[in-house]
């Protein structure tokens, strides 16, 4: 047999999860010199580019101009989509196997982690996650329903999903039309009675997690006021200190929060209200059996021996009304079947993208991770960038070693074959670019930038699967 | 950023030595693992304390036979620990203070990992090479 990775005997690489991680892993694949790889992606959905389409606010349309650099990477000859194929549902592990010298995990972190006070799983109470999938158009989340009859919204988390939902929740009709929000969002949005957003921050204004840029944006919405306490916007002597030191993004967004909280309101339909130092302790039921009410409790910071800012609560507590409240306190993996997991921090086990086996603690051999799944949700989209081309270089090493998996079958047909028969209405590349071209056709009509298809269903109707 | 992120790529099994070793062992570990610091831990798995290359090194200008020495004698006792929930911009900022290169990280009391400065200046190269890469991207979408 000649050496993998040449013209007649490519590496043949499967990356399952279409989102950043993926592309570009398959991108510093293809970047390889002297290296002939065949990369066969898979998504459990029929669209490609995970987050981007799926997380990304659909009001910051610029960000999502990256999936023309993962287009490029689809172009490539020796690249294949596999769409609407899900592994423990379609194919397993031990199928791939037969098929691909390396496997690489790129499914990324899907939802929520729990909010873990009396209450917490009360009608009304529900992840962010569920909801951005929701107005974002994830096939999985079409038909949640979020109560927006509901005047009082609560948002735990100051991070930049909470954000994104804020924005939102408090954006009007014709400024969601500059959107792609998906149409059922959009009408459900139609007919929200919410009259204040509350975002809850337990750290302070030196420590909020959202940006400057993000900060403005929320200060500049056409029909809401921007509510900040100014007892709140203060700070306390230790975040003086820090914010000495302090980077020029973290000065700007304290001005721009004590700038706001000198603010007096407009008057505008709706408020978005920004609380700092304080923590959810539970959530109380109305008559109805939902959500009604939430306490909250005071914190202060102090600082721990070695300088980190911690907040601790106080005594005292108060009640905010929450008709509805999200919880956005951090992204967590979810467990991909047959594939090592470190639940604690819900990421795939592994060393520096080596899969690891816990039994043995030696590398899984071919099996990979990159992105949110291996490290954490943490970073922007191009922090999956350096990451992949870290495990595109563990996978490199090992094949020069020859650690590899030995696939009876490494051929592209007969993967296809296999994949056919597995999952009969998988969608290519090519099924997807029909996908966008309707979706932006279906967009122009009504003047947005597009409207997407939210049901698998529909998808493959309208591709004559 | 948190500790853990660097901590998600790691094996979960950190390399330790007993106090009561020698500078000759601590060498072999070093070398062996291709790390710069050791854990110092007691028969009990309790944190003793660590000892770093520059222990080594500052052990071997004032004693005529370094080696033979044992680990208690050189080790840093107080030894600053992180958990995995710390803010790692903080972590690396009383790193470069105070002049120290490893931080073990511990959980629920006990010893799960260490980090050095060096993790961290990946950690920060990605980050910044990731922003930038992606405000790259936005500005030319724009052109």
């Amino acid at each position: 047999m000649t050496q993998v990775g040449t013209a007649d005997n490519p590496l043949r690489v499967a990356i399952v999860g279409a989102g950043p991680a993926g592309f570009y892993a398959a991108e510093a694949l293809f970047k390889r010199k002297e290296l002939v790889v065949e990369v066969d992606m898979f998504d459990k959905l029929p669209t490609p580019f995970g987050l981007v389409r799926a997380g990304v606010a659909p009001d910051h349309l610029k960000i999502k101009s990256v999936t023309k650099v993962f287009e490029k990477v689809a172009d490539r000859p020796n690249f294949r989509f596999f769409g609407n194929v899900e592994l423990g549902r379609d194919i397993a592990v031990a199928d791939l196997r037969h098929y691909y010298h390396q496997i690489v995990y790129t499914t990324g972190a899907q939802t929520d982690r729990y909010l873990n006070i009396p209450g917490g799983d009360l009608p009304g109470s529900h992840a962010a996650t569920e909801f951005v999938a929701w107005y974002n158009g994830h096939p999985e989340y079409r038909d949640f329903e979020f109560d927006l009859s509901q005047e009082h919204v609560v948002v735990v988390g100051i991070g930049n999903v909470a954000v994104d939902v804020c924005r939102i929740l408090c954006r009007t009709q014709e400024e969601l039309m500059g959107t792609d929000i998906a149409e059922h969002a959009m009408e459900a949005l139609r007919h929200s009675k919410v009259k204040t957003v509350t975002m809850l921050g337990r750290r302070g204004p030196a420590q909020a997690a959202f940006t400057a840029p993000e900060a403005k944006e929320l200060g500049e919405m056409a029909d809401c006021d921007l509510i900040i306490y100014p007892e709140e916007a203060e700070l306390d002597p230790l975040s003086q200190q820090a914010l000495a030191e302090a980077d020029r993004g973290t000065l700007r967004t304290v001005e721009l929060i004590q700038e706001y909280a000198r603010r007096e309101p407009a008057g505008k339909s709706c408020q978005l209200i920004i609380r700092f130092l304080v923590s959810p302790t539970e959530l109380f039921a109305g008559e109805d059996g939902r959500v009604s009410r939430m306490q909250v409790v005071k914190n202060e910071l102090y600082a721990t021996e070695y300088g980190t800012m911690r907040p601790r609560a106080t005594d005292q507590h108060e009640e905010i009304p929450a008709g509805l409240v999200f919880r956005s306190i951090g992204y967590t993996g979810v467990p991909l079947s047959d594939v090592p997991f470190n639940e604690k921090w819900g990421v795939i086990l592994n060393e520096d993208g080596r899969v690891i086996d816990p039994d043995t603690g030696s590398h899984r051999v071919g099996e990979y991770t990159a992105g949110w799944i291996k490290r954490g949700a943490t970073g922007v989209i191009g922090t999956n960038k350096p990451d992949s081309v870290e495990t595109v270089d563990k996978m490199m090493a090992d094949l020069a070693k020859g650690v590899l998996l030995q696939p009876e079958k490494p051929s592209v047909a007969a993967a296809e074959a296999f994949i056919a028969e597995c999952q009969s209405c998988y969608v290519t590349f090519a099924d997807w670019r029909k996908l966008d071209e309707l979706e932006l056709a279906r967009g122009a009509e009504c003047g947005r930038p597009r409207l997407k298809f939210a049901r698998v269903e529909e998808m493959l109707a309208v591709l004559g699967k | 950023m948190k500790v853990n992120t660097i901590l998600s790529t790691r094996r979960s099994n950190v390399v330790t030595i007993e106090p009561d070793k020698t500078l000759r062992d601590v060498v072999l570990l070093l070398v062996q693992h291709q790390i710069g610091a050791l854990v110092v831990v007691d028969a009990g798995g309790n944190l003793q304390g660590i000892i770093s290359e520059r222990d080594v090194i500052r052990a071997a200008a004032v004693h005529a036979d370094p080696f033979a020495l044992k680990v208690h004698e050189v080790m840093t006792r107080n030894v600053v620990v992180g958990v995995p929930q710390d803010d790692l911009w903080v972590v690396a900022h009383i790193m470069t203070e105070r002049r120290f290169r490893h931080v073990p990280i511990v959980d629920d009391g006990k010893l799960i990992g260490i980090i050095s400065i060096g993790d961290i200046m990946k950690v920060q190269r990605d980050a910044y090479q990731g922003e930038l890469d992606t405000l790259e991207m936005q500005l030319l979408s724009d052109a």
